[in-house]
């Protein structure tokens, strides 16, 4: 973990260092996926509405003679965004292994969003195959996005193979459910101060991505509520702005909910009108 | 390709798996397979029986009875 960094957590932080992952700076704490758009223009006006600095591609086969995947190479590489690919789909270390070396010819980065996925019903990470390929990718050089659950000792043992950013779910992929255990996300944000934590997957609403980055996330990555919105270009800038708001609450420092209430105004200086005894139902 | 060389490359021709559909080629090495599919000059990424193999290593990569070949590229993904 890199200790130099600077904890961020109630108190306001005055500096803004910006965000970075395997020290590449990001200007942006939303990365977007380029999937289920309902066209090609959509998706890049969304990616641009959306101010992502980071955006997410998978690896699928080509049709034979096809020049699909050439097609979208050049419109995507067009974006000014760094790639991030994705194992998507692998249900092995070995197979999230192969693609990540696929991905890593094929765009020329040794970024890598890792998913090893347990089982189809809730695509949950597979924490076990998910931490044998980042021991291997780290070790091959890879610089690994892993998608993994609240888990601590998974997470440890992600950092301990190398992983220099976690990104746990909020909830299960395109559910739109938004963070389904924020009492142990809160920990593992207070367990990993100076880690980048990005909650990856399961966000459907601006308000779920604000609520992840006022608990102190350092990023949101999602793809399926913009795309799949009704006009996914203006939801792209409502999730920009909710993030932007959500971090700048945090660094802010946010008040600690309290169980009395208290009086905003003043206290001192309070009038008391005397309407007599005839009027003792209205001084409440 | 004349008729005498078509003729020696069916009997030269073996069954693999390409991107998941059974293929009978004459394709000695995976760069020729990956010619002869109409990827000249294509960006794709290739994988032979789960591991992956280097664009440069697919000239040197021989082709066998039953290989499973991936030819993938660069998708919309999430």
């Amino acid at each position: 973990m890199n200790q130099t960094e600077p904890v961020r957590g109630v108190a306001a932080s005055p500096d803004r260092k910006p965000l970075a992952f395997y020290g590449v700076n990001v200007a942006s704490r939303l990365l977007l996926g380029s999937a289920l758009y309902p066209s090609p223009k959509v998706m890049s006006d969304a990616i641009h509405a959306s101010r992502a600095a980071i955006v997410t591609v998978s690896l699928r086969r080509e049709q034979a003679r096809g020049r699909t995947g050439t097609r979208f190479l050049d419109l995507i590489r067009a974006l000014p965004v760094h790639l991030l690919p994705n194992t998507a789909g692998c249900r092995t270390a070995r197979e999230a292994i192969t693609t990540a070396e696929m991905a890593r010819e094929l765009l020329e980065t040794d970024w890598i969003k890792l998913e090893v996925i347990a089982n189809d019903d809730t695509l949950q990470p597979d924490l076990f195959g998910l931490v044998e390929a980042a021991t291997e990718l780290a070790k091959r050089g890879f610089k690994v996005f892993p998608y993994t659950t609240e888990d601590l000792s998974a997470a440890e043992r992600l950092v301990s193979a190398g992983c220099r950013v976690l990104m746990p779910w909020g909830s299960p992929i395109g559910t739109a459910r938004g963070l389904s255990n924020p009492h142990a996300l809160k920990t593992l944000r207070a367990y990993f101060p100076d880690l980048p934590l990005v909650i990856d997957a399961g966000i459907g609403a601006p308000s779920h991505a604000a609520a992840a980055m006022e608990m102190g996330y350092d990023a949101v990555l999602l793809n399926t509520a913009v795309a799949r919105a009704h006009d996914p270009v203006r939801m792209a800038a409502a999730f920009a702005s909710a993030i932007e708001a959500g971090r700048e609450a945090f660094e802010a420092g946010l008040m600690a909910p309290s169980d009395r209430a208290q009086p905003s105004t003043p206290v001192a200086g309070t009038p008391f009108f005397d309407f007599g005894p005839g009027d003792a139902s209205r001084s409440t | 390709m004349d008729t005498t060389t078509t003729t020696t490359a069916t009997n030269r021709e073996r069954e693999i798996i390409v991107n998941g559909q059974p293929l009978a080629t004459a394709a000695a090495t995976l760069a020729e397979l990956v010619d002869k599919q109409g990827f000249a000059g294509v960006k794709v990424a290739t994988a032979l029986n789960g591991d992956f193999v280097a664009e440069r290593l697919r000239a040197a990569t021989s082709l066998g009875a039953g290989d499973r070949i991936e030819i993938l590229t660069v998708r919309q993904g999430g």
